[in-house]
C-alpha cells in the first residue's frame, strides 16, 4: 500500500477516487501467486482442476446423464450426499465455535475462530455451490428466493434460505479480517459491530440448517434401510455437525501448522496443543450425546431385528468403529493429555461422518435394489475439482489476510505495509 | 369408460345398508375425499381382474401428452416379456404378472403417477413445481421447477421421470389429464379403456363402487383396495384378484401421508428463530456480566493488595 502511505505522508486527504484506485491496485497485486509454481501440490490440483472444469463443460452440454452415474432410481448420487451433505456437516465446526469464544467467552480457541469461519465460508461457497452443478436447471436456483414460487412446506426450501443466509452470516463474520487486509479501519469497526449478531444469527441458522438437511430424508422412510432413517435424523445430523464440524478443526490444524508454519502467530503455537485438548473434549460430549440418541433409535425401533443381515454389519462398522471407537480414543486422549492422539482420532471420526451421510444419503438408500448407484469416476473427479479449487482459495487467503493472527487495533493513518506489519502489531499489543 | 348415475345406484343398491354405513361412517383418520376447498376429488378406480393387456390406455396416453412414439408399438404383446417402468416418454405402462389361482390368465397391472391425497413430490418441491390441485391432478410446472429432483426421493410410487440426457431437463409423469378434465373430458387412458379396468369419476363414489365389488365377489379380490390408506389415500385405487406384492405395487407403505413426516421438524423451525437467539443474547450477556465482574474483582484485590504495606 506504498501509493497511498506517499498520499498520506504529503499531508492532503486522499479523495475516494484516489482511494478506489488504490484498493483495486492493492487486490490486483495480491492476486498475482506467491511463491513457486510448479510444486507437486499445483501440479496435481491443477491437472484435477483442468481435467474436472472439461468434466463441468461436458455436463453443461449434455445433461447430467453424460458424467454421471445417476438414474431415475437413485435421483442423488454423492454430489449431493458427498459435497453438500457432507461438506455442510464439516462446515459446522464455525457456528460450534463461535459459540463457544462469542458467546460463552473461551478465550482459549480464539486463536483458530478465524481459520475455521474462513474453512466454514468457503466450504458454503464450494461444496452448497457445488449443488449448482447437480441442478437440472440451476438458472431456476433462485425462483425460492425472489418469491414466485415459494414451497413453504418443503424442508429443502428451508434449507436452501439458511445456505444462503448463513454465507452472508459467515462472510460478515469473517469480513473484518478482509478489511483489516485491506486496511479499511472504519469499515472494520462497522463490520466488529455487526458481528455479534451476525454469530447469533448464524449459530439459529445452522442449527436449524443442520437438522435440515437430516430432515430432507424424512421423506423416504421405505427406501432408507432401518437402520438409518429415524424421526430423530434432524435430531442426529445437528450432533454429529458438532464433531464433524471439531474434528475438521483439528484435522485443518494438523495440515495448515505444517503448510502454513510462517502465518502463524506465536499466540496459537504455544497454545496449539491445549487447543487440540480442549476442541477433543468438545467432540467426546457431542458423541456421548450422539450415541444416546443411537440407543434410543435403537431400542425404540427395534433395530436388533436387522443386525444380523449383511446391512446389519455395515450398520456394526459405521458404529462401533467409527462412532464408538474415536470416542474411546478421544478419552483415552484426553487422560494421557496427548494432543497427537487426539488428531489422530479427529480423522477417524471425519471418516465416520463422512460414511455415515453416505449411508443415509446413497448407500442405505434403495439398498434393496438390484441395481445400484455407485460413482462414475467423472463424479468423483469433479468432487476432487471442488475441493481442489476450494484449497486454493483457502491458501490464498491464508497467505494474504490476518487469519491467524488477531490484531486488536489497527491504528488509523497508519496502514499496514503488509500482513507481516500486523502480524508484528499484534504480537506487540 | 365413466360411471352413470344408474349404474352406480345400481351397484350401490346391492350393497345396501352395509355399503351406505361404510361410506358414512369412514375409519378413524380415513383419507380426506374433498380438497381443502369442498371440491370432490377426482379419480380413477384400476380393476386388475378386468385389464386385458391391450395397452389402449397406453396409447391414448401417448397421443394426448404428444409424447414421442414408442419404437416397439403399442400392438406389440412382446413388451411384457419383462417388467417396464415409466419413463421420461410413456407415463403410464401395462405389466404382464403370472396368475397363481389360473396360470392361463395372467394379470395386467398399469403403474402411473398416484396422485396422492397429500402428495411427496409436492410437499417436498422448494419452488411449488409440483402442485396438487383442487380437483386431485398432481400437476407440474416446468417453468418453475430447478431440477433438484428432491421429488424423485421423495415420491413413494417412485414417480416422477428427470431427463438426464438433456442440457435443460424436466421432470415427467401423469398429470391425470389436468387440462382435459378441465374442459369437462375424463383423462385419455379411461376414456380409451375397453373393458373398464380403468374407471373415471369423483373419489368417493369410486371407493364405494371398489367396495360393493369386494362385498358382492368375495372370492374374486382380494379383501383390500389399494390406495385407500396407503401414504395418506392416494387418487387413483387400485381393486386385486392376488395380493399387491405380486402385482408389482409397493408393499410398505404406511398410512401416514407424507407431508406429516416433515411437518412436526417444520413447525419447530420458527419456535428455534425466536428462542435460540434470546436465549444466546441472554447467555452472551450474562457471561460477559460476570466476566466484567470477576475482572474488576480482580483489579479491585490488586489495588488492595498493593495498597497494604504502605
Amino acid at each position: 500500500m506504498a501509493i497511498r502511505s506517499d498520499v498520506m505522508a504529503a499531508g492532503g486527504a486522499p479523495t475516494f477516487a484516489q482511494v478506489a484506485g488504490e484498493t483495486v491496485r492493492f487486490i490486483l497485486s495480491e492476486l498475482k501467486p506467491k511463491g513457486k509454481m510448479l510444486t507437486p501440490f499445483n501440479v496435481i490440483t491443477g491437472v484435477i482442476v483442468l481435467a474436472g472444469l472439461v468434466m463441468i463443460v461436458i455436463r453443461f452440454a449434455y445433461g447430467l446423464g453424460a458424467v454421471s452415474n445417476l438414474s431415475q432410481n437413485y435421483p442423488w448420487g454423492i454430489w449431493i450426499g458427498f459435497d453438500v451433505v457432507t461438506g455442510v456437516a464439516f462446515a459446522g465446526g464455525a457456528y460450534v465455535l463461535c459459540f463457544v469464544v462469542h458467546i460463552l467467552k473461551f478465550k482459549k480457541f480464539e486463536p483458530i475462530v478465524r481459520v475455521t469461519v474462513l474453512n466454514g465460508f468457503l466450504a458454503y461457497v464450494f461444496y452448497a455451490g457445488a449443488l449448482l452443478l447437480d441442478l437440472g436447471r440451476p438458472w431456476n436456483v433462485i425462483n425460492p428466493i425472489i418469491g414466485n414460487a415459494f414451497g413453504l412446506s418443503s424442508v429443502l426450501f428451508l434449507v436452501a434460505w439458511h445456505f444462503l443466509l448463513y454465507m452472508i452470516c459467515e462472510f460478515l463474520e469473517f469480513s473484518p479480517v478482509v478489511a483489516e487486509w485491506l486496511n479499511w479501519p472504519k469499515a472494520r469497526r462497522i463490520l466488529m459491530g455487526l458481528s455479534t449478531g451476525a454469530v447469533i444469527f448464524g449459530i439459529t441458522l445452522s442449527t436449524l440448517h443442520q437438522s435440515g438437511l437430516g430432515a430432507l430424508f424424512l421423506l423416504a422412510p421405505t427406501k432408507i434401510h432401518p437402520l438409518w432413517y429415524s424421526h430423530n435424523i434432524p435430531v442426529m445430523f445437528f450432533v454429529s455437525s458438532i464433531f464433524a464440524g471439531l474434528s475438521m478443526v483439528m484435522i485443518e490444524s494438523f495440515f495448515t501448522q505444517k503448510a502454513f508454519k510462517d502465518r502463524i502467530g506465536h499466540e496459537l503455537h504455544a497454545a496449539h496443543d491445549s487447543i487440540l485438548l480442549g476442541l477433543g473434549k468438545g467432540a467426546v460430549g457431542a458423541l456421548f450425546a450422539y450415541i444416546f440418541i443411537k440407543l434410543i433409535d435403537f431400542v425404540h425401533y427395534k433395530q436388533w431385528v436387522h443386525l444380523n443381515t449383511p446391512m446389519g454389519y455395515w450398520y456394526l462398522f459405521e458404529i462401533v468403529g467409527f462412532v464408538v471407537l474415536p470416542t474411546a480414543l478421544f478419552l483415552q486422549a484426553i487422560r494421557t493429555r496427548n494432543p497427537k492422539l487426539v488428531q489422530f482420532t479427529a480423522f477417524l471420526t471425519a471418516a465416520g461422518v463422512i460414511l455415515n451421510r453416505l449411508n443415509v444419503s446413497v448407500i442405505a438408500f434403495k439398498w434393496y435394489e438390484t441395481v445400484r448407484y455407485y460413482p462414475s469416476w467423472m463424479e468423483i473427479w469433479v468432487t476432487l475439482t471442488i475441493i481442489s479449487m476450494e484449497l486454493w482459495v483457502f491458501r490464498w487467503v491464508i497467505n494474504r489476510m490476518p487469519v491467524f493472527v488477531e490484531t486488536h487495533e489497527v491504528v488509523e493513518g497508519q496502514p499496514a505495509e503488509d500482513a507481516d506489519v500486523i502480524t508484528w502489531k499484534a504480537s506487540d499489543s | 369408460m365413466t360411471i352413470s348415475r344408474r349404474n352406480f345406484l345400481k351397484a350401490a343398491g346391492t350393497a345396501g345398508g352395509v355399503l351406505l354405513a361404510g361410506g358414512a361412517n369412514p375409519a378413524r383418520g380415513a383419507a380426506p375425499q374433498t380438497s381443502a376447498g369442498g371440491v370432490e376429488f377426482n379419480g380413477m378406480l384400476i380393476d386388475t381382474t378386468k385389464c386385458i393387456g391391450c395397452r389402449a390406455c397406453e396409447e391414448a396416453c401417448n397421443e394426448a401428452n404428444h409424447l414421442p412414439k414408442p419404437i416397439v408399438s403399442f400392438d406389440s404383446e412382446s413388451v411384457f416379456e419383462k417388467t417396464r417402468d415409466t419413463t421420461t416418454g410413456a407415463f403410464t405402462v401395462v405389466n404382464r404378472f403370472p396368475n397363481p389361482k389360473d396360470p392361463d390368465k395372467p394379470i395386467f397391472v398399469r403403474k402411473q403417477c398416484m396422485h396422492c391425497n397429500q402428495p411427496a413430490c409436492a410437499s417436498a418441491c422448494l419452488c411449488r413445481a409440483m402442485e396438487k390441485t383442487r380437483e386431485a391432478a398432481v400437476i407440474y410446472h416446468k417453468d418453475r421447477c430447478m431440477g433438484c429432483r428432491y421429488c424423485m426421493v421423495a415420491c413413494p410410487f417412485d414417480i416422477p421421470r428427470f431427463e438426464y440426457n438433456s442440457p435443460t431437463p424436466f421432470v415427467w409423469k401423469c398429470i391425470f389429464c389436468n387440462d382435459r378434465q378441465k374442459r369437462g373430458e375424463q383423462p385419455a387412458c379411461s376414456e380409451a379403456c375397453p373393458t373398464g379396468a380403468t374407471l373415471f369419476g369423483k373419489k368417493r363414489d369410486l371407493l364405494e363402487i371398489a367396495k360393493t365389488r369386494l362385498y358382492t365377489e368375495p372370492d374374486k379380490y382380494v379383501h383390500k383396495i389399494y390406495g385407500e390408506h396407503e401414504v395418506g389415500g392416494t387418487g387413483w385405487l387400485y381393486l386385486m384378484g392376488v395380493p399387491e406384492e405380486k402385482l408389482g405395487l409397493k408393499t410398505n407403505l404406511p398410512t401416514t401421508p407424507y407431508p406429516e413426516l416433515t411437518s412436526g421438524f417444520l413447525y419447530t423451525v420458527p419456535l428455534v428463530f425466536v428462542l435460540w437467539p434470546s436465549l444466546l443474547i441472554g447467555l452472551n450477556y450474562l457471561i460477559k456480566e460476570s466476566k466484567e465482574s470477576k475482572e474488576t474483582e480482580e483489579t479491585e484485590e490488586k489495588e488492595a493488595s498493593h495498597g497494604n504495606p504502605e
